[in-house]
């Protein structure tokens, strides 16, 4: 069967003209934005440009309703894909209808959904878009269902596809009910306008038991005609209907059905109901009298309505090999002079024989989303139903549709999450597909950083975790919230930012006096060994620390091993040894003869081979100014290690 | 597919390039007034002109933005023969009050003796690098070796294609399977020489890039090229804009263990559109790349689209309608919505409506 065809529709852009400029555009998240330009290498002037158009996807109008059924469709998605493979067939089948019937349900809280908005005069600039979209929503809630019956269900050779096609029809012929609810509740219901449309229409819907309820209130206005209407309730009464349940065989229900229908025949040659001429066309219409039911295409509405009730009264036990074809009949004597179907038309064609493959290509193109094929193609691939070889792009059907459903999700601004387990179902590509996307995930508060990092932890996306950590650690930086920027180094495992941050630290305590984040310095842990001056850093408050606890011998040590085991920078030393002063004046002695020595060394390391700063140059490394000169530091340093070797 | 928004631009001169950031929350648009604009987007959607000043001493034809992790980075090229690289700097407290944000100039490479065409920066993991094309038929790649010191930028390749350069693009895997990548475009009338994209291989032994392929059969002026997002593939795709769109498959043959040379690979089309009746100017990949848009000499813009049995078909085109925009441009940078507004009340009914059932 040829593809469908779709042609591509065309968006109009306002305010310029396609003759006399290009059409500039580029790629957004989510939509694509627009401008007219002229591509010419020159660079003349050629006048103002005014405007830059959004332009986003139809869906996007209603996607707050669409919100609901992505959420709850993941749910049931989520829930398929953990039935266990290892279930005996039987055991799963149930399952699988159950979730179709699901699917079903929330397809139609959508378009009830939709229907409702599309009523909300405020937005009758959108009614075109939205009752389109409502219409295939519509559409989607209808058939979903016939397709897993016809793929899932069907039991060749049980006789019961016409019952499953009139539970299908009777779902888009709902409204006969509401229209006979009206009819019966008015005063004089057999004299309604509507009357005989309801009760045709029960008919032709193989409702008897409905019908025969409406006959009889005409029955009651017509006692002259008591016989008529009796006989008629009773070929009505009498109908068999094949039932898979009870042991009869599908021979013996054919046999009481000719039986049964030759009654009726009966009835029609005795001219039995010419005097009431709706009496009469129901009856040819329970002979399946094909010119007679064309007469109500009104009722019908449809070719496929048509083709059920056809097959109701003429061939009741067809087999599903057998049913494209009087599709095909079905649909060329309802629509006449069409001669190319609607590409909506050519699904169910497909569908009726039973080429699953057609069914879910031709949506992909016919329908206007991802999510219904996305999910049915899930749904039938579970089954069992899929050739699951490997196409052109790398993997099966299922997953280039779920690939593509799910990228459209990831546009949404909170929709992505649940993208996420889609990607995770798509053995093939949809980690790598995921990788891409996550990390354009806008991360506008720490707390979404959170979340997307966690994510990408879950799953060992170490790239994607280090990247994101570096945005929000240069983000912070720029914003000069030192402490955030250094946590998220460490997370981004960073040594080379984490070392930049560290010295920012230490230049700030240089100008300042004191440390800012000191909660976070303080609880370094392990973390502090990610880079030489991060660990420095943490050492060096935690010896401000020490002194402050008065715990001056342990400061003291830590003070000298900072520089003999060369954790601090040289240019640093200045100021370690300015800090070990205080240490040195106190009455008690804290720095013994040997630590008294290498503090010396230290000293003498620090002013050998480097031209001592004349005290008008203060010492610049890093943009730090020591809060001595050199100079001024060594007098009285060398005065008091010579006080010290007195002791 | 609707006009969602309508930005007032307020650029005293045509457009030559809008560019989104990398997580699609701010903008840049460069103009033949040779200005760059830089845009937010605000939690509500709306755009807000941040920053907006004279960049170059001609009209601006491309705007980037630098992945980010080097920060908030713009390059911009411009028909004065120079690129500039622009940083933005956190000002003072009255300015984020007031909305304003400062670029400064970190750099400007003034190596090209012709107006710079391209500019785009190389895939993040190769580090901060910066690529420039010009109409003098060379493309220049710069590193900043010291991502947090932006004014220094050393020359590291000079690639001299000998034709007129128009466009650049990078293959933006950062696949191990293969070295780094990039494709040149020329725009060139000379019929001498055939081939109108060429691709550059960066060699590991010789620490240059090489010529690898050249694409015989693009014989005309080719303005726009874009390799796509690489998505686990083993082959590279390519969609270059030139008389028409043509996407080209780029299969890596294997290298033989004593091959020290660049790649060779087979080349095929996929597909070629001419619906664009003439000159095609610019081609570009949505992020997952399942969409190509063009935009083309017809004054429209056409998306692209492959089904799983990799047939492409145009699957939407927009168009101008020739109608005056309506409406006020009220303030420099305000926002302006015609269709839009009624889109904007008609999402909040709709937010209402699924709110309160």
């Amino acid at each position: 069967m040829e593809e469908v065809d779709v042609e591509p529709t065309t968006t109009p852009i306002p305010g310029f003209d396609s003759n006399q400029k290009h059409l500039g555009f580029v790629w957004g998240p989510g939509d694509i934005l627009v401008y007219e330009t002229i591509y010419k290498a020159s660079g003349g002037s050629a006048g103002g440009c005014p405007f830059v158009h959004e332009v986003r996807k139809d869906e996007d109008i209603y996607s707050p309703i669409l919100r609901k059924l992505f959420n709850e469709s993941h749910h049931i998605f989520v829930g398929l894909q953990r039935i266990r493979e290892d279930l005996p067939s039987k055991n799963k089948k149930p399952q699988f209808v159950s979730i179709s019937k699901n699917y079903r349900s929330v397809i139609r809280a959508c378009m009830e959904e939709l229907q409702q908005v599309a009523g909300i005069p405020s937005l009758s600039t959108l009614k075109g878009v939205i009752s389109m979209m409502s219409h295939l929503s519509l559409w989607c809630e209808q058939n979903f269902n016939i397709f897993c019956t016809l793929f899932v269900v069907c039991d060749p050779l049980a006789g019961s596809l016409v019952l499953h096609l009139l539970d299908w029809v009777r779902l888009h012929k709902a409204d006969v009910d509401e229209k006979a609810r009206e009819v019966l509740a008015s005063e004089s219901p057999a004299e309604h306008q509507a009357y005989w449309d309801v009760v045709i229409s029960y008919v032709l819907q193989g409702r008897m038991d409905e019908a025969r309820q409406v006959l009889v209130k005409q029955a009651a206005l017509q006692p002259a005609a008591r016989v008529m209407f009796k006989l008629l309730d009773n070929l009505l009464m009498k109908m068999p209907i094949f039932n898979p349940g009870e042991t009869q065989t599908l021979t013996e229900f054919d046999v009481k059905w000719r039986h049964w229908r030759e009654e009726v025949d009966h009835c029609l040659q005795d001219q039995s109901f010419a005097s009431n001429r709706h009496l009469e066309d129901i009856c040819k219409i329970l002979v399946g009298d094909e010119d007679v039911l064309l007469e109500y295409k009104e009722l019908l509405s449809t070719w496929y309505h048509f083709l059920v009730t056809r097959l109701l009264f003429s061939h009741p036990t067809v087999k599903p090999t057998e049913l494209h074809y009087y599709a095909q009949s079905s649909m060329h004597m309802f629509l006449d002079t069409r001669s190319v179907p609607e590409p909506l038309d050519s699904i169910l064609l497909a569908a009726f024989e039973f080429d699953i493959h057609q069914v879910i290509k031709d949506c992909s193109i016919a329908l206007n989303n991802w999510w219904f094929v996305g999910h049915l193609t899930d749904l039938l691939d579970h089954c069992k139903l899929l050739q699951s070889h490997n196409l052109h792009f790398g993997s099966n059907l299922r997953e280039f549709l779920l690939l593509e459903y799910a990228s459209g999700l990831f546009t949404h601004h909170s929709l992505w999450q649940l993208a996420v387990d889609y990607f995770d179902h798509c053995p093939e590509f949809g980690r790598v597909y995921l990788e891409l996307q996550i990390e354009r995930v806008p991360l506008d508060t720490e707390r979404k950083a959170l979340k997307v990092i966690r994510i990408c932890e879950q799953r060992q996306m170490t790239e994607q975790v280090r990247s994101i950590c570096k945005i929000m650690a240069k983000k912070a930086l720029r914003n000069n919230r030192l402490g955030s920027a250094l946590s998220w180094s460490i997370r981004a495992k960073d040594a080379a930012f984490a070392t930049l941050i560290s010295e920012r630290f230490l230049q700030d305590y240089c100008a300042k006096g004191t440390f800012s984040d000191l909660d976070l310095i303080d609880n370094l842990g392990p973390a502090m060994l990610l880079s030489d001056r991060l660990t420095f850093l943490g050492k060096y408050r935690e010896f401000h620390r020490l002194y402050g606890e008065k715990r001056f011998s342990d400061a003291a040590k830590l003070l000298l091993s900072l520089m003999t085991a060369k954790i601090a920078p040289h240019s640093f030393w200045m100021t370690l040894l300015t800090d070990a002063l205080p240490l040195l004046e106190q009455k008690e002695v804290i720095f013994s003869a040997d630590q008294t020595h290498e503090l010396m060394f230290c000293l003498e390391e620090l002013t050998s081979g480097k031209s001592v700063p004349t005290p008008d140059r203060p010492m610049q490394v890093l943009g730090y100014t020591p809060p001595y000169p050199l100079s001024n530091v060594c007098f009285p340093f060398n005065l008091l290690i010579l006080f010290y070797n007195m002791l | 597919m609707f006009v969602a928004r309508s930005i007032a631009a307020d650029h005293k001169d045509l457009i030559h390039d809008v560019s989104y950031d990398f997580h699609g929350r701010r903008m840049a648009t460069c103009s033949s007034d040779q200005s760059v604009k830089v845009w937010d987007k605000s939690e509500s959607g709306e755009w807000h002109c941040t920053a907006s000043w004279k960049t170059h001493s001609g009209s601006v034809w491309r705007v980037t933005w630098a992945h980010p992790e080097f920060g908030q980075v713009l390059a911009s090229c411009s028909f004065d023969r120079t690129a500039a690289v622009w940083e933005e700097i956190v000002g003072e407290s009255n300015d984020k009050q007031r909305g304003q944000s400062h670029w400064i100039k970190r750099t400007t490479l003034v190596d090209s003796r012709t107006s710079v065409t391209d500019v785009k920066f190389a895939p993040k993991h190769m580090g901060l690098m910066l690529t420039t094309c010009s109409a003098d038929g060379v493309v220049r790649v710069y590193e900043a070796p010291d991502v947090m010191n932006l004014s220094q930028w050393s020359l590291q390749h000079e690639i001299s294609c000998k034709l007129s350069c128009s466009c650049i693009s990078w293959n933006p895997s950062s696949s191990r399977a293969h070295p780094p990548m990039i494709a040149v475009g020329s725009d060139d009338s000379n019929v001498m020489y055939g081939g109108k994209v060429q691709i550059y291989e960066y060699n590991d032994n010789t620490r240059k890039y090489a010529k690898a392929e050249t694409l015989m059969t693009v014989t005309d002026a080719v303005h726009d090229i874009a390799f796509s997002p690489n998505l686990g593939r083993s082959f590279h795709v390519l969609a270059i804009a030139t008389k028409d769109v043509r996407i080209f498959k780029l299969v890596p043959l294997r290298k033989e263990s004593s091959s020290t040379g660049p790649t060779k690979f087979e080349v095929q089309i996929v597909a070629q559109f001419d619906n664009h009746n003439s000159q095609v100017w610019r081609v570009s990949w949505n992020i997952t790349s399942t969409l190509l848009a063009s935009s083309g000499d017809d004054g429209c813009v056409r998306l692209w689209k492959a089904n799983y049995m990799d047939n492409w078909k145009c699957t939407g085109i927009l168009k101008g309608d020739g109608s005056p925009v309506n409406g006020s441009s009220g303030q420099p940078g305000a926002m302006n919505t015609m269709v839009g507004s009624t889109v904007q009340t008609s999402q909040n009914a709709l937010n209402g409506s699924a709110a309160g059932s």
